[in-house]
């Protein structure tokens, strides 16, 4: 039952990547990463991380794919991609990514072949836990990265002015 | 209790990371571009949440965390960008966009 449920969510998600840069439609590409998105965060739910399944649902699902949808609506360029020519660039893309995954599944593979991987006991990542490390381990990082956002939050503001001032 | 293995986590996050990859180069839609990107971002943070489970600490999940932070505010300024883009030269294909060749 639970390696059907992670091939399940496996598939659904390889399957849906595929789609995402496979599809010609853009919009399209969008709904099969929100469905990408669906089958990791089943992923993060079997690997006992809740929190982060949530939060990703939230951010990505919730936020990032409604912002692609949104600028996607705005720029109105659906269907004017032609037809890619199978060129030098194709087939070096092809290659490059073939040679990324073979690198590091052949990695991962002799890492096996080692007796690496001991067996697993999970340990829920429960919420009070998280909150107990965000809160002295992590502090400044945390300061960091709320400090990250508000400087992105101000440079999409001036980026999305209409008139970019004379600097 | 039978899981499936770390390894089928790391392969399938291999993978994924190997697609985005492949999408960024072959692609010439930058909002498909940009989709690749957070696809090879997820597929770190798969990779991380794995790796934290499998070793019981609790370190990637909350590394996962700031990923997750940092992924936002790069989409929110990459859209940004992409908009102020589009406003100049009309188009969004990254093969229009050659103001700095020769």
């Amino acid at each position: 039952m639970n390696h059907l449920l992670f091939s399940f969510f496996a598939c659904l998600t390889g399957i849906a990547a595929l789609g995402v840069i496979l599809s010609r439609n853009t919009v399209n590409a969008a709904m099969c990463l929100l469905l990408c998105l669906g089958g990791v965060a089943g992923l993060f739910v079997r690997l006992d991380a809740f929190l982060l399944a949530f939060l990703l649902l939230l951010v990505y699902a919730g936020a990032v794919i409604a912002l692609f949808l949104f600028i996607i609506m705005l720029l109105d360029v659906r269907g004017q991609q032609r037809p890619s020519p199978r060129g030098l660039k194709q087939t070096a893309g092809l290659i490059a990514g073939a040679v990324l995954l073979a690198a590091v599944v052949g990695f991962i593979a002799r890492l096996e072949s080692q007796g690496g991987t001991a067996g697993s006991a999970p340990v829920g990542a429960s919420l009070k836990l998280y909150a107990d490390q965000l809160f002295t381990v992590y502090l400044l990082p945390v300061q960091v990265i709320g400090f990250l956002l508000l400087i992105a939050m101000l440079g999409a503001i001036a980026l999305s002015r209409r008139t970019p001032p004379a600097a | 209790m039978i899981t499936a293995s770390l390894n089928a986590y790391l392969i399938l996050s291999a993978v994924l990371f190997a697609i985005g990859f492949l999408g960024v180069l072959i692609r010439r839609n930058t909002l498909v571009i940009y989709m690749c990107l957070e696809l090879m971002l997820v597929a770190a943070t798969l990779a991380l949440v794995a790796f934290s489970h499998y070793n019981r600490t609790i370190d990637g999940d909350v590394f996962v965390f700031f990923i997750l932070t940092v992924a936002a505010a790069e989409v929110a300024v990459g859209l940004a960008i992409i908009v102020a883009l589009f406003r100049q030269r009309q188009t969004i294909e990254v093969d229009q966009h050659d103001a700095l060749k020769n």
